[in-house]
């Protein structure tokens, strides 16, 4: 009933406009889009701004742009909406909900949305690295939107007092220990550095997994490899940053207030997501660099964030115009604005060739360190039963920060629940 | 005459049933089919595209006796219980007793008792996150002015839980205390001037007159307060997320993971079935032990 009447709308509405003037605004299509926000920043402004652009150059097209919290808030309100049969056409959801979604047979693949060979290759032109949590079973479930790797940020003024080099920030684990030991002050006053480790200690963490050299699972996302010595090793050096070095606090450290903490100089250096660098920047009342994060054995970040889904519930028509909208948001112009509003990188080279992100990191080059991080990135931890294997690794890299099992012993007990989930899937 | 009667009888019944009617819809739709229905969903795996939904049983319910985690959270629980029920009792019983008196300034004094129980939880433990802030955080910032070490209070095993509870005894003991100044003032002050004619110092009057005239109060505020342990959670999403490892987490935080994070609808049905089963049998024993010993007059 109420897609005929959809239909039959769509007729009168094709109709009227083909008799009246094109400022009649009908609303023919109507999107419920659900998106999270994850770090700091007024963002819900931006993508509401964004939305109603979008609106205005398609005025046959209503997009209602709800907020639902963080990433996994979203997906529950998006998923319950879907459940109890309130519409939602679309949603921006954490890129690693992949597996979980495909398995509850909530989405639909953009191969299977777009139609001409300019769509196809509109597929292809996001970062590949972007594009790995995005991709299952050869098809494309996901479109990069705000996107994220982590990087390195760092107060200058802080280095210049203890006599460091402003511009050198620290290449390499070893690096970090000894510059962290002169950031450090005696009086508890300063740290050196600050590793989140409350809200998705399992991101920081394949990226110092990464720096040593491994992987925390394989590409279908039904294997993981807590267990490997390597993966251990990365952790230990985590542990030793707090109880070793010295260098930064023992116990766990909060996601949320951590950028507080940096812009009030209780810690020189602090790893976090890129989405939080239009934040730092408006905050900060010193000067402030952002790094790379530095290498072990070699670089290494996991991609972070949310991507675009359509879901199957939606009808052809609707279908169709999510993907004008996810073209809209995704085109390389509004993703250099929502780079610079934001932090989030850039998801296209194209996006870096705009004359707007172009000119923005000239004049502040910190804007291009998630980007040339790509080129040492890897997918974001993604596996069936995600949230279950997400807490099992939470729970032992909080238990080895804290002191109450080893790395070994509690990345073991990780691995072994993962197992128990995941053999079912392979 | 039979036949009369049958019908006024009939008649009263239906007037019965028919002002039963609301509450019972409302009782049955939102409290005893979804008890019903999470029990079943409880027997049947989970079901998607890849495995679809199969009866398994009590296999849950196995799985939840396995379950160090489950364990974990049962035990902060009981101990969230242990540590905040008689303190916030203790608390709300002195905080009635000031405000009951003539003193200047009384409402102003009861309100500002009453102020974090107005307060959205989630409100609250935003501005709670910031005291214990390692730092940044009032709690550290007091600590450093009498030069003690900045301490790391919701990220150590060891304070994360107490940090937990100091928050949840402020946020409830003004509430309780509004149900023991109620209680104070129908005591009647009779009593008080019969106590002060024989001599009787004030603890006396206290103990032996005011405190068992407001068991009723108690026995309600107890009964409450054990629920409240198991059915305030909102300030953990904000606070811990349960963590460090665990250190924070209580069933029902415990149990929106599983069914929201971890979408394993048949594990966090088995789970609810508990915490219901576990809650219910605790309101009928204190009904009925707490209650012999109790004058309600």
């Amino acid at each position: 009933m109420k897609k005929q009447l959809r239909k039959v709308s769509l007729g009168v509405a094709a109709a009227l406009g083909m008799a009246l003037s094109s400022s009649l605004a009908w609303a023919a299509t109507e999107l419920n889009m659900y998106y999270p926000v994850a770090v700091g920043g007024p963002l819900t402004k931006v993508v509401d701004g964004m939305v109603s652009n979008f609106m205005a150059e398609n005025p046959d097209i209503k997009v209602n742009a709800i907020y639902a919290g963080n990433y996994n808030d979203a997906r529950i309100k998006a998923l319950a909406a879907l459940e109890s049969g309130q519409p939602a056409q679309l949603s921006v959801m954490f890129s690693i909900d992949l597996n979980e979604l495909r398995e509850l047979d909530a989405i639909v693949p953009f191969d299977e949305v777009v139609s001409t060979d300019e769509e196809r290759a509109w597929l292809k032109s996001f970062y590949p690295s972007l594009m790995e949590n995005g991709t299952s079973v050869g098809k494309t479930w996901g479109i990069p939107f705000q996107r994220s790797t982590i990087v390195m940020y760092y107060n200058k003024d802080a280095f210049k007092a203890a006599g460091l080099d402003p511009e050198s920030p620290p290449q390499s684990w070893n690096e970090l220990v000894e510059k962290g030991k002169k950031l450090t002050k005696a009086d508890g006053s300063q740290w050196g550095m600050m590793i989140p480790s409350t809200g998705y200690p399992y991101w920081m963490f394949g990226a110092l997994a990464m720096q040593n050299g491994e992987v925390l699972m394989n590409g279908s996302g039904d294997t993981t490899y807590f267990n490997k010595p390597g993966v251990a090793q990365a952790l230990n050096f985590w542990k030793d940053l707090g109880s070793k070095h010295k260098v930064m606090p023992e116990g766990t450290i909060e996601w949320g207030t951590l950028r507080k903490n940096f812009l009030e100089e209780k810690t020189a250096i602090m790893w976090h997501s890129t989405g939080n660098l239009t934040a730092v920047k408006k905050g900060a009342k010193f000067d402030f660099g952002v790094a790379m994060l530095p290498a072990g054995k070699r670089r290494g970040t996991p991609t972070g964030g949310g991507n675009f889904y359509i879901f199957k519930k939606a009808s052809d028509n609707e279908r169709a115009a999510s993907l004008k909208l996810i073209r809209f948001m995704t085109d390389p112009e509004r993703s250099a604005s929502w780079s610079v509003a934001t932090g989030y990188m850039g998801i296209s080279p194209a996006s870096y060739e705009t004359d707007k992100l172009k000119s923005y990191v000239k004049e502040f080059p910190p804007a291009a360190v998630a980007r040339d991080q790509l080129e040492f990135a890897t997918a974001e931890l993604a596996t069936y039963q995600a949230g279950r294997i997400r807490k099992s690794l939470d729970d032992a890299i909080q238990a080895t920060l804290i002191g109450s099992k080893t790395a070994e012993e509690a990345l073991g007990e990780a691995q072994s629940t993962a197992e128990k989930i995941l053999k079912s899937y392979r | 005459m039979d036949n009369v009667m049958l019908t006024i009888n009939q008649k009263r019944n239906l007037q019965g049933w028919a002002l039963f009617a609301p509450a019972a819809f409302l009782l049955i739709a939102f409290t005893h089919y979804p008890t019903v229905a999470t029990f079943f969903k409880s027997l049947f795996s989970n079901n998607s595209i890849i495995r679809p939904s199969r009866f398994t049983g009590f296999e849950s319910y196995q799985n939840l006796l396995n379950d160090p985690i489950f364990w974990k959270v049962f035990t902060n629980n009981m101990w969230l219980a242990l540590g905040t029920i008689p303190t916030s009792i203790g608390l709300a019983i002195v905080m009635a007793l000031i405000v009951n008196k003539a003193i200047p300034g009384r409402s102003f004094l009861r309100i500002a008792y009453f102020t974090p129980t107005m307060l959205p939880m989630i409100a609250v433990a935003n501005i709670w996150l910031f005291f214990y802030a390692p730092g940044i955080g009032l709690l550290d910032q007091i600590a450093e002015i009498f030069g003690i070490e900045s301490h790391n209070w919701l990220g150590s095993t060891s304070t994360v839980l107490p940090a937990i509870m100091v928050m949840t005894v402020w946020k409830e003991a003004g509430f309780f205390m509004i149900f023991y100044l109620a209680g104070l003032q129908t005591i009647s002050p009779e009593l008080g001037e019969a106590a002060e004619l024989e001599g009787s110092s004030r603890w006396n009057y206290f103990w032996r007159v005011q405190f068992p005239l407001l068991l009723p109060t108690t026995l309600f505020v107890l009964i409450n307060a054990f629920l409240n342990s198991f059915k305030l959670v909102d300030h953990l999403f904000v606070l811990t997320k349960g963590g460090p490892d665990n250190a924070s987490n209580l069933i029902l935080y415990y149990i929106y993971e599983t069914a929201f994070s971890f979408l394993d609808i048949s594990y966090a049905s088995a789970l609810t079935v508990f915490l219901l089963f576990l809650l219910a049998i605790t309101a009928l024993a204190q009904f009925y032990f707490v209650d012999k010993r109790v004058h309600y007059r």
